[in-house]
């Protein structure tokens, strides 16, 4: 592997030797792809017919006025086949699957939306797939492990560590080092060795190369702000990337938990609880000890709750290209809850982290000002937990008599 | 040196044997009783694992025990500390195992001076390919210690003459795809590519992953220089306790 994948210190390929020539191959058939137009015409058709691509951006009109400050913008990333931008690098994976000739493929996934992705793909294009998740995820995301097994997939349930998406990461990689000749391990974030970063990323750009065309197009200017949230960072990337050397500032929005003083969040980039590390393949900010042990993350989004974050993002960090902000589990129920009913939008609990921070800062800036949010995915999928957590008297009467039903 | 001490016993063994223990489990004291009964038992050399919370090489015998050892609250500290009290006590080579994160966040420069007070002789980071090494390499090349290199059987000729450019002391061969502690088919395609080890260096070869009984041992006598035996002394101390150590790794030769 020539390139390493460095993005100013960050990045790298810290691979044990059994899967280094796997990943020399992948970085050669990632790059031919890269620098082959057909593979992007091949992969925007797939989009454009399998899923929703281009999808659309939504004026919030309600919300705008509401706030009365800056004119929002909504990114429909939820109108991807299977709800979430996680197909756009699933499909674009599926393609390089096929290049590289291999039969099966292995997902680890947090919320579930990126395990539902790779099985859906899995699915169309003949693979064999496994899905490795944490069993805390298993428990809140049921609804998406009963369509993986509809899917075909096998869903492995990971009891190991801390049984969430790193604990699910490192259990695809222990298939992967078994398994390679015949699988890929579809990564779902622009996180890992390299190439995943940049390949995930490449993948997702297809989100922000829309987005800058259809502001321009309704609106004839840039937005002034963008509103991502990270967790792994690949939706952040996907939109920001086609607006880096624009005057726009980009915002990337982590999972605040309950609150980054008390220890019980999954902000890499803006508390004081992560530092440098090498782990899972590549070096960025961990949530880790002095000794380097990871630590326990929280986020009420499954999707956001993960120890590490995209190098890339890391690099922007540092230069300060990008902002990042955290948001608290109970601020995105509240934004969640406000969008519902304002705009009929339901994004995923992940994604309201973006619509969280966007409210904070809408109402001071000007009516002339544009903010796009990426809403990243739907989140009718998270009817477990959002009804948990508004406590919804009615759905809790729902689940009790569901299961005398099944108890008779 | 450690190759030349391998060398030497090897003009009296017919193979040596290397053991790996995870520090801390089931605690220090076990670990300390653990390894005299092996050094006891005739044990030529050891892997010290320092746990580490991702351990993505390994499998569940060896993942489970970084895993305990940490709920115990071992720290890289302490491991440092009884490294030291086992190199004054005993005396066969000792060398670190673990994932390149723990020598980093402890600081590379430090950690390998740390191993040069306590006599720890190497290490081996299966983590990190000599491509992302270079601080590593140097620092322990300062501190006169030997960073142990990996070949796995997807590693190329040409790949396994760049590894061992950079390995000291020996190679370690990984005998087949997968993690730790599954069983490993001793057959002629292993001899194959033992074979092609040997051609791509002339440091011994130390051969690990599914190695559990004297039948494995008796196969590579001839093929490599060295057994490596892991996670089975692991399932050993879990089923049947520290006492039942050393009776096994005599019975391996």
């Amino acid at each position: 592997m020539k390139d390493r994948g460095y993005y100013e210190g960050f990045g790298g390929a810290y691979l044990p030797e059994i899967l280094i020539a796997t990943f020399d191959e992948l970085a050669e058939i990632f790059q031919k792809a890269k620098d082959d137009p057909v593979f992007w015409q091949e992969y925007v058709d797939i989009m454009s017919t399998y899923s929703c691509r281009p999808t659309p951006i939504t004026f919030a009109e309600n919300l705008t006025r509401h706030f009365g400050g800056a004119r929002i913008y909504v990114k429909r990333e939820d109108l991807n086949h299977t709800g979430a931008h996680k197909a756009n690098n699933v499909m674009g994976q599926g393609l390089l699957v096929k290049r590289m000739g291999k039969s099966r493929v292995i997902a680890e996934t947090g919320a579930g939306q990126h395990g539902v992705a790779t099985a859906t793909m899995a699915a169309r294009f003949g693979f064999k797939c496994t899905i490795y998740m944490g069993e805390v995820d298993v428990r809140r995301q049921r609804p998406n492990v009963f369509w993986m097994e509809r899917l075909g997939a096998d869903v492995i349930t990971v009891r190991e560590g801390t049984r969430i998406l790193k604990d699910a990461i490192n259990e695809a990689f222990r298939d992967w080092v078994t398994n390679m000749d015949t699988t890929h391990y579809v990564l779902g974030t622009a996180c890992g060795p390299h190439p995943f970063p940049e390949m995930v990323s490449f993948l997702q750009s297809i989100i922000g190369k829309e987005a800058r065309r259809q502001i321009l197009e309704k609106e004839n200017r840039l937005p002034a702000r963008i509103y991502a949230c990270v967790g792994g960072g690949s939706n952040a990337l996907g939109i920001f990337k086609a607006f880096l050397d624009d005057p726009v500032e980009l915002v990337g929005v982590e999972a605040g938990g309950k609150g980054l003083d008390t220890g019980k969040h999954a902000s890499r980039l803006c508390s004081q609880d992560a530092s440098i590390g090498v782990a899972q393949g590549y070096k960025t900010y961990f949530l880790q000890d002095n000794d380097g042990q990871m630590k326990e993350t929280h986020s009420v989004a499954a999707g956001l709750d993960y120890v590490g974050v995209s190098p890339i993002l890391a690099q922007f960090a540092e230069s300060g290209r990008i902002r990042f902000q955290a948001a608290t589990d109970r601020e995105v129920i509240d934004a969640l809850s406000l969008t519902i009913r304002k705009e009929g939008l339901i994004p995923a609990l992940e994604s309201a982290h973006a619509f969280a921070q966007a409210f904070k800062e809408a109402p001071a800036m000007s009516k002339e000002d544009i903010i796009l949010i990426n809403q990243s995915g739907r989140g009718d999928k998270d009817i477990f937990t959002v009804a948990d957590a508004f406590a919804d008297p009615k759905w809790q009467e729902f689940i009790k008599e569901k299961a005398e039903e099944y108890h008779a | 040196m450690l190759e030349a001490y391998l060398k030497n016993r090897l003009k009296e063994k017919e193979i040596l044997l290397m053991t790996h223990i995870v520090l801390g489990y089931p605690t220090f004291d076990d670990s300390f009783n653990i390894i005299e009964s092996m050094v006891n038992a005739g044990v030529d050399l050891m892997e010290l694992q320092i746990p580490f919370s991702e351990p993505i090489a390994d499998g569940p015998v060896i993942l489970h025990a970084n895993q305990k050892s940490l709920s115990r609250e071992t720290t890289v500290q302490k491991c440092m500390d009884f490294a030291q009290k086992v190199t004054g006590a005993f005396d066969i080579p000792f060398l670190f195992m673990s994932y390149y994160n723990i020598l980093f966040k402890y600081g590379v420069g430090r950690f390998t001076e740390a191993m040069a007070q306590s006599d720890i002789k190497g290490a081996i980071v299966p983590d990190l390919p000599p491509e992302e090494g270079r601080d590593y390499l140097d620092a322990m090349e300062k501190h006169n210690l030997v960073p142990i290199f990996i070949f796995s059987p997807t590693t190329p000729d040409d790949r396994m003459k760049y590894l061992a450019s950079f390995g000291k002391g020996f190679i370690y061969c990984v005998a087949r795809k997968g993690v730790t502690g599954v069983n490993t088919d001793f057959s002629n395609q292993l001899k194959k590519y033992l074979a092609r080890c040997r051609k791509a260096t002339d440091l011994p070869l130390a051969l690990g992953f599914g190695v559990k009984e004297k039948k494995d041992v008796d196969f590579l006598k001839g093929e490599a220089d060295i057994a490596v035996v892991g996670s089975q002394t692991i399932r050993l101390v879990d089923e049947e306790g520290v006492g039942a150590v050393g009776e096994f790794i005599k019975s391996l030769r």
